[in-house]
């Protein structure tokens, strides 16, 4: 199967939250087509990896198929919170953007139904 | 049952003053039964609003109160729109009357306020429960404001006793729709399906343009006309608790069934036990239909039996929050930048935590301590600002970060610029729970 690789926010748009040291981060398909990828793909260890540099203790994933949709809650990730943490973005606001960089594999089938400028951000890979 | 249509206003304490001018005429166009709400609270907004209360009595409440009244008040008397808010923040007296005097001042009839009580639970009768509640030892003295998160229940005996205008301070965000609501349908406080729709309902509204376009613009992407003038949301609830979520017509934004998801999600944990005052909300098998333009239908939420206790949160001095920011640009300023952080900390090693960021490098990604940006190379970034903050509990010593930042400008590196300073106080949160029966709440008419 031929596929492309391109960054999360090709297939999906989201929004992050804060509740105390807690953000949770949306991921929503863009098209029905794509939830299917994003369940496979974009998984509790794949953001693990992802924030592992902010050290956060847990992370839960629900599933919302008939929204085409995940939420991610990742704990202990904002440096103390809103009124802790020393970020300049003490809310954990951009974060859903850190999210939405990661790289996923379409089917290059799917191509069509890719959002957003078609630019340097796609490559082609051939998988077996 | 005719169909209740809610706007909301105001998103938060700070939002756009002119952005009910919109909603309210649309709402009177609309005619029918109607409601203006305005969410102004959040996590550290409630502790300033104490803050503010200690040094006038008077105060307390959202200061922007005037401002967010003043353009529509006499509208929404003429026409019969009601008014719910959580603006009274720490003092819901207070903004009632501040809200009499200036319908007075606008030579409008005194208009029938009701205030609720019951969320401020810093006194000394819930001391006890709180620190037991509290895993962690609060120095006592240091609590700055303790409020439950109350639900709709009040509110709704309020506008049933005959009010125009509902303040209260804590009040839940979606409870500022429940309760108009349960005071139009007459749903009873344990229909907890309607109850679980209305509270998704006021979910979306209650973060104001967030579901209509403005906080979802990214260009080239999600784009977004008239992000200047944006339209505010309008809710057209149903009897059965599902809504149509819309905007003013002609208004800037955008709703469809993407703003309304992301809207939907926000700040939601686990998605079938939204946990508020008035119910367990459920989205699990929720669904947003778009209907026409700038119109989406939600349908499939569900409720569940209300929790037996409260979330409480307190607010505690915390000490002194200190940050300084320098600007290198042109050949190296990365480098530079870097080097003006190392001499920071190595002139501030005995300070505690340094939190650095290299602006236009690696900053709000980054972690307190430093691990992304020790991993982020040196890059070719032309335009680069050194922040450093820290907190601590002595005031002079956190201080001591606005000199040593200051003194960048003559002892180097080269071509730093542009320095800023602040130290201000901080406040840290908890929150805990506290049973219901412990935080009851009631209206009151003001006199």
């Amino acid at each position: 199967m031929t596929t492309l690789t391109v960054p999360l926010w090709r297939i999906a748009h989201g929004r992050s939250g804060d509740k105390g040291n807690r953000s949770n981060i949306s991921v929503i398909a863009w098209e029905p087509a794509f939830y299917p990828l994003l369940v496979d793909q974009v998984d509790e260890a794949a953001v693990l990896r992802l924030f592992a540099f902010r050290r956060p203790t847990a992370v839960t994933r629900y599933l919302l198929p008939k929204l085409a949709a995940m939420n991610f809650v990742i704990d202990d990730v904002l440096d103390g919170g809103v009124n802790d943490s020393l970020n300049l973005d003490s809310h954990g606001k951009s974060l859903s953007f850190l999210l939405l960089d990661l790289r996923v594999q379409v089917p290059t089938e799917l191509a069509p139904l890719l959002r957003g400028p078609d630019a340097s951000t796609t490559s082609m890979e051939t998988t077996r | 049952m005719e169909i209740l249509r809610i706007g909301c206003a105001a998103g938060f304490s700070g939002d756009r003053t002119d952005a009910a001018i919109g909603v309210v005429d649309a709402l009177v166009a609309a005619g029918g039964s109607s409601f203006l709400i305005f969410e102004t609270l959040a996590e550290r907004t409630l502790a300033l609003a104490q803050l503010a209360r200690r040094k006038d009595p008077d105060g307390g409440y959202e200061p922007l109160l005037v401002d967010m009244l003043r353009p529509v008040l006499a509208r929404c008397l003429r026409h019969g729109i009601r008014i719910v808010s959580n603006f009274g923040a720490a003092n819901p007296t207070g903004a009632a009357r501040r809200i009499r005097a200036l319908a007075l001042e606008l030579g409008l009839p005194p208009p029938v306020i009701a205030v609720i009580h019951g969320d401020d639970v810093s006194g000394p009768g819930h001391r006890a429960a709180l620190k037991a509640a509290l895993s962690s030892s609060l120095e006592e003295r240091s609590i700055v404001s303790a409020n439950a998160y109350i639900g709709a229940e009040a509110v709704s005996q309020a506008l049933a006793a005959g009010a125009q205008i509902v303040v209260g301070g804590r009040l839940a965000d979606p409870s500022l729709t429940v309760g108009p609501a349960m005071a139009h349908f007459g749903w009873r406080a344990d229909d907890w399906d309607r109850l679980g729709r209305a509270t998704m309902v006021g979910h979306l509204l209650e973060c104001g343009a967030q579901v209509s376009g403005g906080y979802y613009a990214d260009p080239g992407l999600k784009d977004v006309a008239g992000m200047a003038r944006l339209g505010y949301p309008i809710a057209e609830i149903a009897d059965d608790g599902t809504a149509i979520i819309t905007k003013p017509a002609g208004s800037g934004g955008r709703v469809d069934a993407h703003t309304v998801k992301e809207q939907l999600l926000y700040e939601i944990h686990d998605p079938s036990a939204y946990l508020t005052p008035d119910v367990v909300a459920d989205i699990g098998e929720a669904q947003a239909e778009e209907l026409a333009a700038d119109r989406v239908r939600l349908v499939g939420v569900c409720g569940h039996r209300r929790p037996d206790a409260l979330k409480v949160n307190v607010c505690f001095e915390s000490g002194w929050q200190a940050e300084g920011e320098i600007s290198y640009a042109g050949p190296r300023a990365d480098a530079r930048a870097r080097l003006a952080a190392d001499t920071i900390r190595e002139r501030m090693a005995d300070a505690g935590l340094l939190r650095i960021d290299l602006i236009g490098s690696c900053s709000v990604f980054g972690d307190d301590d430093g691990h992304l940006l020790a991993a982020t190379s040196a890059r070719a970034s032309s335009d680069v600002r050194m922040r450093v903050a820290l907190r601590h509990n002595d005031r002079d010593d956190a201080q001591r970060l606005e000199r040593e930042v200051l003194a960048l400008y003559c002892c180097g590196p080269a071509g730093g610029g542009g320095v800023r300073t602040s130290l201000r106080p901080t406040l840290g949160t908890r929150s805990c729970l506290l049973p219901r029966e412990l935080v009851p709440t009631r209206f009151e008419l003001l006199a």
